[in-house]
């Protein structure tokens, strides 16, 4: 596995953490505020496990978290998307999820124990995720709105996985393979996010004290 | 000189900082304790990597260890090797004495939906098994909310992982 893939898979966890955690307050249910909130809380776990695998013993995870100019980040457009309308959030929550499971699935094997341990940690607790995406994709699957949702997010999604994973989330999500949008170009959505989530750390460089 | 059975008694004076019922000996999360020379090499097992407390658990096993004279060294495993099959028969009564429903155990392949809506998980008031699952998610990433139909009380379930 190389570190870029690497980087990308903390990245996209990171940033879909911070859009995901946008719905605490205000998830039309009180049961998904808790569960986004839960999940945002999750992802974000998973990119500091996978920024301090990078970053050594002697590394600081923050450095890679917060301390890159937006455009050095490699996480896939898909996850950028600033998407405050539910039909839409639900449709990159699923096929983030069936995408992610490819990925971390591959990941299991790698050839590098540490990183093959910690993604078997990942994939244990990304069940619950999984199971919160499939029960709303169940509910919605007949909608049309949540269908066009889903249609327009697809060449985002492709470009979550590499090009030799992707046969399977074409099986999976019953779409034909389009161009992807890939990874290592950003959407205009990621740099006010950027200004936001790295606000605190830009302020107070030695580190804030609470 | 700093014995390995003192650690493991001080480090079962450490509470879960978010269940405190329990202590980190009862969830399972340490996975062993070295001591030579004066040095107490840790290996700490997360539950779930976005739990906030892991830092502090990380913090009072050093103070603990540091106050056995001794100079810790706390290593975080973040591999597989910790499920909740790990929590010990006691940590599991002192869960559910607390109103914590404990995991079921881990089969083989990951949890489905389908087992956390079917009716095998006893409510930790009444012992009822007509309870159902309100949400997946909790106030904490370990847990999920539950109802008992029986007693008609909202209860917690530790998640199975």
């Amino acid at each position: 596995m190389n570190e870029q893939a690497l980087l990308g898979l903390a990245d996209d966890e990171l940033v879909l953490g911070w859009r995901d955690s946008e719905w605490t307050g205000i998830a039309p249910l009180l049961e998904e505020d808790v569960a986004f909130s839960s999940i945002a809380q999750n992802e974000i776990g998973h990119a500091r496990a996978v920024y301090e695998l990078l970053a050594g013993p002697d590394g600081d995870a923050d450095v890679l978290a917060f301390d890159r100019r937006p455009e050095e980040y490699r996480c896939a457009p898909l996850v950028e998307l600033h998407l405050l309308e539910w039909a839409h959030t639900i449709a990159r929550r699923w096929l983030y999820e069936v995408a992610d499971e490819i990925r971390i699935t591959a990941l299991k094997q790698d050839s590098d124990t540490a990183v093959a341990g910690l993604a078997a940690k990942i994939d244990r607790e990304e069940a619950y995720h999984r199971m919160h995406a499939e029960m709303w994709h169940d509910r919605l699957r007949d909608e049309p709105r949540f269908q066009a949702a889903v249609a327009e997010l697809w060449p985002h999604a492709l470009g979550v996985l590499p090009a030799e994973l992707r046969g399977e989330l074409v099986s999976r999500v019953g779409l034909g393979e389009v161009e992807a949008t890939e990874r290592g170009t950003h959407t205009d959505e990621l740099a006010p996010m950027w200004e936001e989530m790295t606000m605190v750390r830009r302020s107070a460089p030695a580190g804030a004290q609470w | 000189m700093v014995a390995e059975a003192q650690v493991w008694e001080a480090l079962e004076e450490i509470p879960d900082p978010e269940i405190p019922v329990v202590s980190l000996v009862d969830l399972g999360v340490i996975r062993s304790v070295d001591v030579a020379n004066g040095h107490v090499r840790i290996e700490f097992t997360p539950t779930f990597l976005g739990c906030p407390a892991l830092e502090v658990m990380k913090r009072a096993m050093e103070e603990k260890v540091a106050g056995l004279g001794a100079e810790p060294e706390v290593e975080v495993i973040s591999d597989d090797s910790w499920s909740t099959d790990r929590i010990t028969p006691a940590g599991r009564e002192k869960l559910r004495a607390a109103g914590f429903a404990p995991p079921a155990p881990r089969e083989a392949s990951a949890p489905k939906l389908v087992q956390l809506q079917a009716n095998v998980f006893r409510c930790p008031y009444c012992g009822s098994t007509e309870t159902r699952l309100e949400n997946i998610f909790g106030p904490t990433p370990c847990r999920s909310l539950r109802y008992c139909d029986s007693c008609r009380q909202p209860f917690e379930q530790f998640k199975t992982i």
